[in-house]
């Protein structure tokens, strides 16, 4: 058992830190305020940054640690923590601020889906792009206008022509889809059914790039929070991609669902993500408000009788122990998925413990500073506006909750729904 | 490196105590609290397991195995998941064996601990509570006065486990200089007055009395280091522990009557307003148990803890509350009735936003 970081760890926590300080404050207002607008200074900077990273990764050989201990013979495998850094990382990023992190050009969850399911082909020839070049974004498209959750509803075709896909269809709330598609030489994967009557095993993933014609944004959403990231309708009118560029098999399995619970799998490795960085939402209108009345003079006693305990003592001790249980919890998901651990259950108690903890954390907040809350001059109002969107992407608070309910439980997704 | 997983050993500590607190405590459980008493039987038994003389230095008698507030949690919650009163009453000699293990001196250690290392069990036991509504260690009014060579201890004392049995009990003071010391005080003393066995809404099997201190002198000996505070802390993540423990037991209840009752032409469980509370419940039972992890983990560090042990605790004592609660909810109008174990569990897990120092890690 540890609870300590470890010193890579700690580095990137604060070298993340002092981005979030020194590039995202400073504008985190402005591109609140000025919605669909890119932060094109702050993007070179972290695309640069993450570039000599790479670089710097490649020439010790970080990253390519298993390999390295393979030839070397070691038997004792290196003890990882990719997801955990992540983590970490993420929390100090959203704590900058969570739209802009969203907003930072890397392949994003569309590269994570090529990642995952991509052949070593197909790996190189769309994620080696990202590592040169012009800032670059890579998206993911699965949500539509008449279904969310249920993602078997999936209603846009992928119909083969020749050596070519072609695909039709209306895509929703597509993170960082205008800026993959329209603001860089990025792609967007997009989920497609083969035949709408033969349900999950009928739905791929298609990779499409920048400049496909038939490819339209049409719309980039008006948000309540994160309005510093884009989220784009897509439609797809005709639009012809290689017949190379599906992921996985073409093929139909009958009652296979194989392919389906892969990209359901890769959930298990995004919801601690996305729980880190409510925690970092929440953790930057919590950070505030002790900064606050700590200027004022107001100590928070941890271990006053509770009969003596003033309401704002008891409302801080109350959002600092749940916010560290949702990192504690959020840490252990990760540390699972680094030993290779099945952690589908304790991806969702992550995700759904922190969704619910930072919204309440940063509306508390707001009432806690009273007309300071309200005001636009500071941050807190924005932190609550962006907080919320925790709860609800990558799986709702219930969605997470029926997870974890059926794993518990012991039930099959017909036996509770 | 983060990680956060019991070790092998741990892990075995684990389904040791776990499968004893299913097998011999849960089992008692009921009974011993309708007839208020702790079966000695299972007392014994669970001496038997080597939990306090595992912690115990091999030079004082013990095994000198893992004495780590880590696994004091494991221990802890697997107790206390069969039952409360009895998972108190099994470790109460840690209630002694803890402040003079962490904070005493050597003669302390080599009077007081081969007491707790023999063949029988001996119970222990820690008087920190007063009997007011705004008790707390800082507002603690007990008083060791200096005298000579002596301390002078008065004050009223109130959920004092075992304090009649327990041949050593660590009595809480507050000093000259206002700090709060720990005092061994043996069975016997003149002015340990030793007043009438408590009635609680929970706890009901483990005895605990009021006692009255009254000019009660004590040898400067028996003063365990200077400062208490350290183990008080113990306390509360001993609590916190044991409160995941309840919190688990009327969980995992909780899920096995929803799976077998029908509602609808269903199971209860089917019903998403009951998955979704189990779920919460479960959410929160993980989350309680790692911050009591991460607590006791700083202590064996020897890092800053106040502040996540005051965490560990509140948010412990909150979770069991709602836990136990939802617990019997989910049974409906069954969980109300002393059938089923969900509302002793909802009884003791109120306790915790109260007790101070009835336990240790």
């Amino acid at each position: 058992m540890n609870f300590k970081l470890s010193e890579a760890a700690t580095q990137r926590r604060d070298i993340m830190r002092m981005a979030a300080e020194g590039l995202m404050r400073p504008i985190a207002r402005q591109y609140d305020e000025e919605e669909h607008t890119d932060a094109w200074d702050f993007f070179n900077a972290m695309w640069e940054a993450s570039k000599s990273n790479r670089d710097a990764a490649s020439m010790t050989g970080e990253g390519n640690a298993d390999k390295k201990e393979k030839s070397s013979g070691e038997t004792k495998r290196k003890r990882r923590e990719n997801t955990l850094m992540s983590a970490v990382q993420i929390e100090e990023l959203a704590w900058g601020d969570a739209g802009l992190y969203l907003s930072i050009p890397n392949p994003g969850l569309g590269g994570a889906a090529v990642s995952a399911a991509g052949t070593p082909e197909q790996k190189a020839r769309f994620l080696g792009s990202f590592h040169d070049g012009k800032p670059k974004w890579a998206a993911m498209a699965i949500t539509e206008p008449h279904f969310g959750s249920d993602s078997k509803q999936v209603a846009t075709t992928a119909r083969r022509d020749g050596d070519e896909w072609v695909l039709n269809g209306t895509k929703i709330f597509c993170t960082s889809g205008h800026r993959a598609l329209e603001k860089s030489e990025g792609f967007v994967v997009v989920w497609a059914t083969l035949d709408k009557n033969k349900g999950r095993a009928a739905i791929k993933s298609f990779i499409v790039p920048a400049g496909t014609p038939g490819v339209i944004v049409t719309k980039c959403e008006d948000k309540l929070g994160i309005r510093a990231s884009d989220t784009a309708q897509i439609t797809f009118e005709d639009a012809r991609v290689p017949a190379d560029h599906i992921l996985g098999s073409p093929e139909i399995v009958e009652k296979g669902t194989e392919g389906f619970r892969g990209v359901m799998a890769t959930f298990d490795a995004t919801r601690p993500i996305v729980a880190a960085s409510g925690i970092g939402v929440a953790r930057a209108a919590l950070d505030f408000v002790k900064q606050a009345l700590a200027d004022e003079g107001v100590e928070i006693r941890y271990e006053a009788p509770q009969c003596e305990m003033t309401v704002l003592e008891h409302e801080i001790i109350w959002m600092e122990s749940q916010l560290q249980a949702s990192r504690l919890l959020t840490w252990r998901a990760c540390n699972m998925m680094d030993r290779g651990d099945r952690n589908s259950r304790e991806a969702a108690m992550s995700k759904a413990k922190a969704g619910k903890v930072c919204t309440l954390v940063t509306q508390k907040c707001v009432a806690i500073m009273g007309p300071l809350g309200f005001s636009r001059k500071l941050l807190l109002e924005k932190w609550m506006r962006d907080a919320k969107i925790t709860d609800i992407y990558e799986g709702t608070q219930q969605i997470n909750q029926m997870i974890i309910a059926r794993d518990i439980l012991g039930y099959s997704s017909s036996e509770l729904n | 490196m983060i990680d956060i997983q019991l070790d092998e050993e741990q892990q075995q500590i684990a389904e040791t105590v776990t499968s004893f607190a299913k097998q011999q405590i849960r089992v008692a459980a009921r009974e011993a609290d309708e007839n208020n008493t702790v079966p000695a039987s299972v007392i014994d038994q669970a001496w038997g397991l080597g939990l306090i003389q595992n912690a115990i230095p091999e030079a004082y008698g013990g095994y000198g195995a893992d004495a780590s507030a880590v696994t004091g949690t494991v221990i802890a919650e697997g107790l206390a998941e069969g039952d409360l009163a009895i998972a108190m009453h099994a470790l109460s000699p840690k209630l002694v064996v803890d402040p003079v293990l962490h904070l005493g001196n050597d003669e302390q250690k080599q009077r007081i601990l081969p007491t707790y290392t023999g063949e029988k069990f001996a119970a222990g036991s820690a008087a920190v509570s007063e009997p007011r509504w705004n008790f707390s260690v800082s507002t603690m009014t007990t008083t060791a006065k200096s005298d000579g060579g002596d301390y002078v201890l008065n004050g009223n004392k109130c959920l004092v486990a075992l304090a009649k049995d327990a041949p050593f009990t660590i009595v809480y003071a507050k000093d000259d200089n206002g700090v709060v010391g720990a005092f061994i005080v043996e069975q016997g003393t003149a002015g340990y007055n030793v007043g009438e066995r408590e009635a609680n809404l929970g706890l009901r099997a483990l005895a605990t009395y009021e006692v009255a201190l009254e000019d009660c002198k004590v040898p400067a000996a028996n003063r365990i280091g200077t400062d208490a505070q350290p183990m008080l802390r113990r306390a509360r993540v001993a609590q916190a522990a044991m409160a995941v423990g309840v919190a688990k037991a009327s969980l995992d209840y909780a899920i096995v009557y929803a799976k077998d009752r029908e509602v609808f032409g269903v199971k209860v469980a089917q019903k998403q307003a009951i998955a979704f509370m189990l779920a919460d419940m479960a959410i929160d039972v993980d989350a309680a148990r790692l911050l009591a992890w991460e607590a006791a983990w700083l202590i064996d560090e020897g890092e800053e803890h106040m502040r996540e042990v005051a965490l560990a605790d509140q948010f412990a004592a909150d979770a069991v509350m709602t836990i136990t609660d939802n617990g019997i909810q989910v049974l409906g109008g069954h969980g109300f009735i002393r059938d089923h174990p969900s509302e002793l569990w909802a009884r003791n897990g109120r306790g915790f936003v109260t007790f101070e120092g009835l336990a240790s890690v």
